[in-house]
Parts: C-alpha cells; sequence; structure tokens
C-alpha cells in the first residue's frame, strides 16, 4: 500500500485502521491473501513488529485471519471490517457538522450548501 | 523476547570526564532500536565498548551470556561511523575476505543487494561514490547472519533516497531472533521503523522507551519528544 503513517501517532492502530477500510471498500476480498508482514512494513517504510501486531489486532476483531506457514487472509465475512467503515462515515459527518456550525452555520444552511454542492439529480 | 544485551552501571571515563556515566539498561532479542542523543552524549562510546574497542572503566555489559570479546564478534554485526575497508580492493574481493572472518556471512544475499542497486562487484571500492561507498558497507554488515547488528551512523552521509534505502534493508533483513541498534541523530527519518528508543545525554541515560508509547502518552513523534527533551 502506498501509505505512509502519521508520526505523531501510535503507528499501530493506524495500520490496522488503514487496511480493515481497504478491505471494507474491495481494495481486498473476502477470503483473499494479503500481503506479508514484511512486504507491508517495507511498502509503509514502518517496523515489521509493528505491522504484525495490527494484523493480530483485526484477527482478534474477526476482520483477518492467519494460516500458519502460509500468511495473512481477509476474513470470508466482511462485516466487521464493513461496520467499521460506516462509523467512520459517521465520525466524519458529524466532524464536518460541527466545524461548520463552528463557523457560525445552522444545521439548516449546512444542509443547503451540502445540497449546493451535490450534483443536480442527487439533491433534493 | 529473550534478553539480548544487558549493561549494567557502564561508566567510560576519558580523564576526569565521564563519556558514559553509570547507565544500566537491557535490550531484548527482536527489537528494532534507536540510540539517540545529541553529539558528545555517548553514543558512539557505548556502541565502541559493546564491539569490544574501549574497555568500560566501571560497569559491565553482556552480549549473548558474554563480555565483549571473541565469543561476541560472532553475535554482533558493527557498521563503524566510518570506512575502514581497503579503497583498493574489489567489492568481489570483500566478499570474500568478509566470508572468511565470518562463518555467518551469506555471500548470495550480499551479492543479491548489490545487483538491486546497481553496484558492479568487480569495481574498486575507490571508484564508488560516497553513498555507494556506504551503501556497500551496510550491505556487508547485514549480509552477516548476525543477532545483534550495531550500525553506527549509518544514514547521516548519505541522500534522502540512500536513506530510504538503508530504512528498507533493514526491515527486509529483520528476524525475530535479531536486534538491531542504530545510533543516529536523524530521528525523523529513521523513527517509524523503531520499536524503542533510548535517548542519551551526557553520557546518562534520559529515558528508555517505547515509540508507541511515547506517541500514544505525550502525543508527540519521536522526533518532537527529543527537541522538547533537548531544547537549548
Amino acid at each position: 500500500m502506498q501509505w505512509k503513517p502519521d508520526k505523531s501517532k501510535p503507528i499501530c492502530p493506524q495500520i490496522s485502521e488503514q487496511l480493515c477500510l481497504r478491505i471494507a471498500m474491495g481494495e481486498f476480498r473476502a477470503g483473499e491473501r494479503l500481503l506479508s508482514v514484511r512486504e507491508v512494513a517495507l511498502s509503509a517504510g514502518v517496523n515489521p513488529n509493528t505491522v504484525q501486531r495490527s494484523f493480530e489486532t483485526l484477527e482478534q476483531e474477526g476482520i483477518l485471519y492467519s494460516v500458519r506457514g502460509s500468511g495473512w487472509y481477509v476474513a470470508e465475512d466482511i462485516t466487521p471490517a464493513r461496520a467499521a467503515l460506516e462509523r467512520m462515515w459517521e465520525e466524519k459527518t458529524a466532524a464536518y457538522v460541527q466545524d461548520m456550525t463552528a463557523l457560525g452555520m445552522d444545521l439548516g444552511e449546512v444542509k443547503k450548501y451540502v445540497a449546493a454542492w451535490l450534483p443536480k439529480e442527487d439533491a433534493e | 523476547m529473550s534478553v539480548l544485551l544487558e549493561c549494567v552501571g557502564l561508566t567510560k571515563k576519558y580523564g576526569s570526564t565521564a563519556a558514559l556515566d553509570n547507565v544500566s539498561f537491557t535490550l531484548e532479542s527482536g527489537k528494532i532500536i534507536g540510540l539517540l542523543g545529541p553529539n558528545g552524549s555517548g553514543k558512539t562510546t557505548f556502541i565502541k565498548i559493546v564491539n569490544g574497542l574501549l574497555t568500560p572503566t566501571e560497569g559491565r555489559v553482556i552480549i549473548g551470556g558474554y563480555e565483549p570479546g571473541v565469543e561476541t564478534k560472532k553475535l554482533v554485526a558493527y557498521l563503524p561511523d566510518n570506512s575502514y575497508l581497503n579503497s583498493w580492493m574489489t567489492i568481489r574481493q570483500m566478499v570474500a575476505l568478509f566470508q572468511d572472518f565470518y562463518a555467518d556471512f551469506r555471500p548470495a544475499l550480499a551479492f543479491e543487494m548489490l545487483e538491486h542497486l546497481g553496484i558492479k562487484p568487480d569495481c574498486r571500492l575507490k571508484t564508488l561514490s560516497k553513498g555507494n561507498k556506504e551503501k556497500v558497507c551496510l550491505i556487508l554488515v547485514m549480509s552477516r547472519n548476525a543477532k545483534l547488528y550495531v550500525l553506527d551512523e549509518p544514514i547521516a552521509g548519505v541522500d534522502p533516497a540512500a536513506r530510504d534505502y538503508v530504512i528498507s534493508t533493514i526491515i527486509n533483513n529483520y528476524n525475530p531472533d535479531a536486534t538491531v541498534l542504530i545510533s543516529t541523530h536523524l530521528i525523523a527519518d529513521v523513527e517509524q521503523v523503531l520499536d524503542e528508543v533510548l535517548f542519551l545525554q551526557n553520557g546518562h541515560l534520559l529515558l528508555h522507551r517505547s515509540v508507541d508509547s511515547i506517541r500514544e502518552e505525550e502525543g508527540m513523534s519521536v522526533d518532537g519528544l527529543f527537541r522538547e527533551v533537548f531544547k537549548w
């Protein structure tokens, strides 16, 4: 993955989140074999131990599973990954609305601005 | 994870100045560790003691159960901060020399890494640029199957692209039985590959922590913390 972590935050959860979102968005399919820990570490330029811990966290969450001697695979059921993606959508939306209200908009105006920004046929 | 290196009350005095003053810590196998500190903080003195080039004034360091000496040279692969290789030799001759010296040397791996960089084994070291010379030294050191790799300033003299190469080489050669100790003041360039950091100042150990605990508890990068701790 062509992605570099933010060095001011713990790297392990950042890798877990990235991978989880990519699975939810379909970049990696259910049951697909992932790159090895070393390959991910190399491409992100991070410590292999950190990648290993990220994968193990995702395994506990049921998003990945490992096969001894073979590697890491995306779980057959990607519901937990989808749920994480939906949580992310909600968080981003909440953060956006919060930013706009902090800039003096009321909720009606936020709606109007979002609607105006969307392509015509999708807008209400 | 087992203890690989232990130092207890390590002190090194040059006349009346203490380059290392009562330093104690342990390092485990399977880690990539940053040895960080401003100039003159004792990094190279520590590294030279580990490699048996200096003897401590007081205290001791134990590597894999042995004090620095013949036994530890089998365990430790050392990249000094300046080149000690003969410039008239070809790279192929140096590979042969390392193979004679170290039973754990893997020539096939060395040639593979050289080829990857497009460095021809039959050219003499003196014909290489400074950056390529440093890469060759790193390749020779990393081609050993050692328990402890000690890299003294491996990225100080090379361009940013070469720094990425150094870091990739370290990641690529990572194995859970070996530890890599990297001394540097260019923290921002290496911190994402580190498990732990040791901060040295005036010969004292200021802190020894995992990098993710620094990011989590201080809310800043290792580089940020370093600047904070060593502010004038």
